[in-house]
């Protein structure tokens, strides 16, 4: 196995609520290979969100080192951040998170926006994303105007993009009816198969199967880490 | 220590600009301005009132202040007009008999004049008598002016046409005289007057020229002369003339009662060899003025005083002016601050979407910058295009001349987006320094 594209070395998060310390991960320790499918579950409270939030460069470890790429990014700056965000990682959520007044290819486009990439590329680039999620003939359209599952397969053309080294996906079918759902996971089979890192953060088991490997959060703590033999 | 993250974050926003980012920032500006169309436009009103109310009220102020300059200045910088004024408690004694007033200024005092004050270099004396001038059977109730071949030169008043009388003219009392442009066109309004007669009580005038318009002149020239309209019709004759005519003593009838007076200059222009002595000769003709009238029957008028009293005047007025301006704009501003800080409140989302997908905070300060700018510099734009309007109109409805200075607009405008600029830094700040894990949670 190659080195990992995503190494968490006892990783601990506290917020300070008032006069309350929270700890939302309590030394959190894995790997996550380059091309590995993973589910991170949990129950409500578990530090989910802490963690993705983390993995996602949204925020700071209060200890420990987190390494994307052999990058370690535990201690960058907020600019740096961004960047890496930019650059590096692609974010899909459970509410699409489009901007409304924006159309579909300029929604995909935002990512490149902000690395000052040629305005013709980046619209060439989202073109041909919008066409892999099956979204060409919706370019011009606005969120609004498209349907749930449309709506998220546009935050997964936005997500290719930039050509992340991960693809971190919040609840990305919590939104969705079944069969849109269904649609959605296949599509995350597909990018699988081609080789992309998929981090999956849900609750909900049959999500969570689909992935090669489901890492467990309970308390701030690893419950388990799991690699399911397909 | 959050200050000065601020600071840094703004400095760091303005050094990373290029134009081709802040070409699309402008572009996304505009659509999410244009996404709240009405409400931008009420954003941006304030702006538009103050930038306008700016520029319409200077082009106003500077027409009237232009016309009041020039009029002062037609009379001549460099002199000093006395006139004979009629002094008020002798007015009642008049009205009761019929005794032969004496007031006003004297040949005497211009002879006082010119030999004891240094610096005075000629002397223009007049006789404004009022009477009726007729071309057959055409009348106007005018002021003949007897005065000095000189007159023209020092009052800055050119003859149009024809000739000014000359000192053969006056010392052969020849019955010549030179009409105001004024009185032209009703006296003969189908040919040129020069070479023809007019008459005048009982004697008959060559008419030799014409004298140039001279806009509303009643209004400083004569302002404390008597301020009804025949005076705006003027008609020169040599002083010896007159003299010769009219005699020392006036005599007029009015509503039934007999009126008499003895006035022997009703005007004197003194004229000063330079412009810093104007001030000092003038109170050296009070004293010499005062001494010798023990009534006030005179009044002693300087252009350049005048003037310098018109520049003060529009001075406080610009002040006046800028104040105004200043306080529109800055309401205006604080409504555009107002609207700004709502619209990053509700478009926090947003900034979380772009923060999480790789904009910096210098990004988001720059969005929402550009914006602001945008709002208020479109504002500005509208304000100028309302305020050089506004003049435009007046001037052709009321009549009223107005000068729109190139500057004027140009300061209003970039006064507007500096308004954009200022108060749109807090906003932007406040949205570049939200957290993006926060701003995603925001409903």
């Amino acid at each position: 196995m190659s080195s990992p594209i995503v190494k968490f070395d006892t990783v601990r998060k506290t917020y300070q609520m008032g006069p309350v310390t929270v700890e939302a991960l309590r030394g959190v320790s894995f790997d996550i290979a380059a091309g590995d499918y993973v589910s991170i579950m949990g129950p409500s409270g578990c530090g989910k969100s802490t963690l993705l939030n983390l993995l996602g460069c949204l925020d700071r470890p209060s200890a420990g080192h987190y390494l994307l790429g052999g990058q370690d990014v535990s201690g960058m700056d907020d600019d740096a951040l961004s960047s890496v965000r930019g650059a590096r990682l692609g974010f899909i959520f459970q509410s699409y998170n489009l901007i409304q007044q924006l159309t579909v290819v300029e929604n995909i486009e935002i990512p490149l926006y902000y690395q000052d990439r040629p305005e013709a590329e980046c619209r060439e680039l989202a073109c041909k994303l919008a066409k892999r999620v099956g979204l060409e003939h919706r370019l011009d359209h606005k969120p609004f105007e498209l349907s749930g599952g449309q709506q998220q397969r546009v935050a997964i053309a936005r997500a290719l993009v930039n050509d992340p080294l991960v693809i971190l996906a919040d609840e990305p079918t919590g939104n969705l009816d079944s069969s849109s759902g269904v649609e959605i996971m296949k599509i995350f089979d597909e990018l699988h198969a081609q080789g992309k890192t998929l981090i999956l953060v849900t609750h909900d088991p049959s999500v969570g199967k689909r992935a090669h490997r489901t890492i467990r959060l309970r308390d701030g703590h690893l419950e388990s880490d799991v690699r399911h033999e397909k | 220590m959050s200050a000065t993250k601020n600071n840094s974050s703004l400095t760091k926003a303005l050094r990373g600009l290029t134009w081709a980012r802040l070409q699309r920032a402008m572009r996304l500006g505009l659509r999410s301005l244009w996404l709240h169309r009405l409400r931008s436009l009420l954003t941006v009103l304030g702006i538009v009132f103050g930038v306008c109310s700016v520029i319409a009220m200077l082009a106003i102020g500077e027409g009237a202040s232009y016309e009041a300059q020039e009029q002062i200045k037609s009379l001549g910088s460099q002199n000093i007009i006395i006139r004979s004024v009629k002094p008020p408690d002798d007015q009642k004694v008049s009205n009761q008999g019929s005794r032969v007033l004496q007031y006003g200024v004297t040949y005497m005092d211009a002879r006082r004049i010119t030999t004891t004050i240094p610096g005075v270099t000629v002397m223009l004396p007049a006789r404004n008598i009022r009477d009726y001038v007729w071309n057959i059977s055409r009348r106007v109730d005018c002021e003949l002016v007897g005065t000095v071949p000189w007159y023209p030169t020092m009052r800055n008043h050119r003859v149009a046409s024809g000739r000014f009388f000359t000192e053969n003219d006056m010392a052969g009392q020849s019955s010549v005289c030179v009409l105001g442009a004024e009185m032209v066109p009703l006296l003969f309004p189908l040919e040129s007057p020069v070479g023809k007669h007019v008459r005048v009580g009982g004697s008959y005038y060559q008419v030799i020229g014409i004298m140039e318009a001279r806009g509303h002149d009643t209004k400083t020239d004569d302002a404390a002369a008597p301020k009804d309209k025949p005076t705006a019709y003027r008609m020169f004759v040599p002083l010896e003339t007159v003299k010769m005519r009219y005699g020392e003593v006036l005599m007029r009838r009015r509503s039934g009662s007999f009126e008499a007076e003895r006035v022997e200059l009703h005007e004197l222009t003194v004229k000063v060899a330079s412009l810093e002595a104007v001030t000092g000769v003038a109170d050296a003709i009070k004293t010499v003025m005062e001494r010798n009238h023990k009534k006030k029957d005179y009044q002693i008028d300087v252009p350049l005083e005048m003037l310098r009293r018109a520049e003060r005047t529009k001075q406080i007025f610009n002040i006046v002016l800028g104040s105004i301006a200043a306080i529109s704009l800055l309401v205006g501003g604080i409504g555009i601050m107002n609207i700004m800080l709502a619209s990053v409140t509700e478009r926090t989302r947003e900034i979380g979407i772009r923060r999480a997908l790789g904009a910096r905070r210098r990004d988001i300060i720059v969005q929402f910058l550009v914006e602001t700018v945008m709002l208020s510099g479109i504002g500005g734009l509208l304000g100028v295009l309302l305020g050089v309007t506004i003049p435009f109109i007046v001037s052709h409805t009321a009549g009223m001349k107005t000068i729109i200075t190139l500057w004027s607009p140009l300061l209003a405008f970039s006064i507007s987006a500096l308004v954009g600029v200022i108060f749109g830094i807090y906003p932007a700040i406040r949205a570049a320094n939200m957290d993006p894990v926060e701003a995603l949670r925001h409903e």
